[in-house]
């Protein structure tokens, strides 16, 4: 096998076993489903429902605000029970809508079905950003501005990406296996949308069985399953597309400017629902695992349902958690508690206990050299937080801090336990305050 | 529970590399050659051995404690050094000398500067100059191997690199000892500091260091290869007064400075390109000190000549960065 790869990272174990084999499972409602007005980069949506409403499931109940914003919807059927701000994965209370279900799980009527091969690229454009869709693969960037390029920037690619870098996610995983038909609905709407043949759908090759799938399943639609060497964080748009097509996005740039747009599989398959059937995107897959859960699953789940509801799904937890993780173990977020909702960015729901995180204070750089060796954005990742600890902003741009993607690489494997990719956030806060007072 | 969640930003995993880790494997592949040493020279060396590492990790604790910083010794790094200093020290030294080495070691190449990370020059060496300029009697008298058990008293020695040097000085000539009887140099039996007598000892080490990935390649090679190269050049040209390439490599502290003195971590470029350059001006410099400078031996002010250069170097082999090849557009 052709196996790509990018220059840099690293291969952390990917403990992926506990739940690759385990089929999607729909999850119940729960309770109560508390649904943020603020899901996505960009502006939050604005409540356009009312303490007491019913709603039917795929309901708008916020609205998109500006260009760079997404309309957020019911994930289900019932009574908006309270608009207050409540505790949201990123880390404190944010307005958000409580619905009590029904327990119907009746869609909306005015939802209807759609031809992509009937609409143009600006009405299925609009369909996608009034479906809500954003990047499911946790950046949630709101997907009908990636589908937008400026005028003058041309795109001929378009890769799909199934690498699933972190650990112990499978979610893309299950869904390549399960819903190839969707994924594929997708790719042809996306493909209708930006005028583009080249098709790629880069795949690490420790999932044969995706690989193998999906091989069969592209063969008669042009589209070109790529094998990836594992290593992280080629899940990362830059890496991914250096990895399949050998194009560097230029520093400060975006993956239009190398005539690229690349898509979660995730995202993929929910831009056909919201075409195809109207659906806008109320659910995903998110895996519930780690060593603190006792029966990891990847679950179908409503977005807005509570993380604690997630983890009764899966048979409770295994000991006491001493660590609540929203996404990957790379990049994902620590939560405060189990009341935070599972949103559209929310891939995997990760929790470890005390002895599975190795906690120890930090020591001195022996400048062993590792950090600059795994950067894969090839930085001089310890210099960078030399001068973030001494406040040294203006030193830090110098060597490049903003083109940091902060996927941790240098923090795993530093031996001096430094937390080196957090002081780095600390110089690009200070290099955007910095940029904002000029 | 809320009140025992961590809330650490990203990433939650690490790869559990320690310092002592890296500490401790360094200690390891030193194991070969230290205990050679000691077969080849016996007590004397054994107790040059025993002075170092635990002089060193002694020093260590006084200076935290005038620092009134938290003890470091649990990092292996002071008794790393103290191995070190060891195995540049002859085996005949006395016990006074050893521990004031140690002393300067710890004291005056690592703690002034703040301690661990901070020294810019490896410390060992460090002492074993500072050592070799104020007692250069003790520091150049050398005894014979007498392995264990033989029964053989110490007898006075010079080392190969020495008598190549004179003889050279004396007779424009290289002696009889530069061209045949390698075999000796390859298994250690042979006059020198601990450290310098078996290449078979430091190889396995440093194979050992590069197969558990805490050295790369790249200093070694370019070290020994520089070496190699401009020493064989020399050779070429007059092999009558030049010795031969594979002489360099055998005698001396070549393996030892190139497996385990240039690549401390501290002191040496943190990019590939920049241990490339470092390794090549350690073998330069190695190479023209043996042949034209005053010492018979080179590679100890080579590497510290390379170390003060580390920051400049550093500084001139930062990588290429991801995607700035195109980032003309975006810095207009």
């Amino acid at each position: 096998m052709n196996l790509k790869t990018f220059a840099g990272g690293l291969h952390p174990p990917d403990n992926k076993k506990w739940s690759a084999d385990k089929p999607i499972e729909l999850c119940p409602l729960p309770e109560e489903l508390i649904i943020p007005a603020a899901q996505h980069i960009g502006a939050p949506a604005e409540i356009c429902v009312a303490v007491g409403d019913t709603v039917k499931k795929g309901q708008m109940i916020a609205q998109a605000k500006g260009f760079v914003s997404v309309p957020i919807h019911a994930s289900t059927s019932g009574e908006v029970i309270a608009i207050e701000p409540r505790l949201h994965p990123m880390g404190r209370p944010l307005p958000a809508v409580v619905i009590k279900p029904d327990g119907q799980d009746q869609w909306d009527d005015s939802l209807k079905p759609n031809d992509p091969e009937q609409l143009d690229s600006e009405t299925l454009k609009s369909l996608i950003r009034d479906a809500g869709i954003v990047g499911m693969g946790g950046a949630t960037f709101p997907t009908h501005v990636k589908l937008s390029p400026p005028e003058g920037k041309t795109i001929d690619t378009l890769i799909l990406n199934g690498v699933e870098c972190e650990p112990y996610l499978t979610a893309d995983h299950r869904l390549m296996l399960e819903q190839s038909e969707r994924l594929i609905d997708g790719i042809r709407i996306l493909r209708k949308i930006l005028g583009v043949k080249d098709t790629i759908i880069g795949i690490e090759a420790n999932k044969p069985d995706a690989i193998e799938h999906l091989n069969k399943e592209c063969a008669p639609h042009q589209i070109q399953i790529q094998p990836l060497k594992v290593q992280y964080p080629q899940g990362a748009e830059k890496q991914l597309i250096d990895a399949c097509t050998s194009r560097q996005v230029p520093s400060g740039g975006l993956p239009m400017d190398c005539g690229v747009v690349v898509q979660n599989v995730g995202t993929c398959a929910a831009i056909s629902d919201a075409v195809r059937l109207g659906r806008p995107l109320v659910e995903r897959v998110a895996t519930v695992t780690g060593p603190g859960i006792k029966e990891p699953k990847n679950l179908l789940v409503a977005v807005g349902t509570p993380l604690q509801h997630l983890v009764d799904q899966c048979g409770g937890l295994n000991g006491e958690p001493a660590k609540i993780i929203m996404g990957g173990p790379m990049m994902g977020q620590a939560q405060l508690s189990l009341e935070v909702p599972a949103i559209r960015g929310t891939s995997g729901l990760l929790i470890f206990r005390e002895p599975d995180l190795q906690v120890r204070p930090a020591g001195p750089c022996i400048r062993c050299g590792r950090c600059v060796s795994v950067c894969p954005i090839h930085l001089q990742p310890t210099t960078i937080a030399a001068y973030a600890r001494l406040d040294l902003i203006d030193e830090a741009e110098h060597y490049n801090a903003l083109d940091c993607i902060e996927c941790g690489c240098c923090t795993y494997i530093c031996p001096a336990a430094l937390p080196l990719v957090q002081s780095i956030r600390h110089a690009k806060g200070g290099i955007m305050a910095k940029r904002r007072k000029l | 529970m809320e009140n025992q969640l961590y809330l650490s930003s990203s990433p939650h995993i690490h790869s559990g590399e320690t310092t002592d880790k890296v500490m401790r494997l360094v200690i390891y592949a030193l194991l070969p050659a230290t205990l050679l040493s000691i077969y080849f020279f016996g007590l004397p060396a054994l107790s040059v051995l025993l002075i170092c590492t635990l002089g060193c990790p002694v020093f260590e604790a006084l200076a935290c404690k005038l620092r009134k910083q938290p003890l470091t010794l649990v990092d292996g790094s002071a008794a790393l050094t103290g191995i070190l200093l060891a195995m540049n020290l002859p085996p005949s030294c006395p016990w006074w000398i050893a521990l004031f080495g140690a002393a300067v070691a710890i004291l005056v190449g690592k703690q002034v500067y703040g301690g661990l990370g901070y020294n810019p020059f490896n410390p060992a060496l460090v002492a074993r100059v500072v050592l070799l300029i104020s007692f250069p009697v003790q520091m150049t008298s050398w005894t014979a191997p007498a392995p264990l058990g033989s029964g053989i008293d110490a007898v006075t020695s010079a080392t190969p690199l020495g008598e190549v040097k004179t003889a050279v000085m004396l007779t424009g000539k290289l002696p009889e000892l530069a061209t045949s009887g390698f075999g000796h140099y390859f298994t250690g039996d042979m006059a020198g500091c601990l450290g310098e007598v078996s290449a078979i000892a430091l190889l396995l080490g440093g194979l050992f260091l590069l197969y558990k990935k805490v050295i790369t390649w790249h200093i070694p090679v370019s070290f020994i290869g520089t070496v190699l190269a401009i020493g064989g050049i020399f050779w070429l040209v007059d092999p009558g007064r030049y010795p031969s390439p594979l002489f360099h490599l055998l005698t001396g502290g070549l393996l030892l400075g190139a497996f385990f003195m240039a690549t401390d971590m501290v002191t040496s470029p943190v990019t590939y390109r920049g241990m490339l350059i470092f390794g090549c001006g350690c073998g330069l410099l190695t190479v023209l000190i043996r042949l034209f400078g005053g010492y018979p031996e080179g590679v100890s002010f080579a590497i510290l000549l390379m170390n003060a250069c580390t920051p400049l170097i550093d500084r001139y082999t930062r990588p290429k960065l991801y995607g700035q090849v195109e980032s003309l557009k975006a810095e207009g």
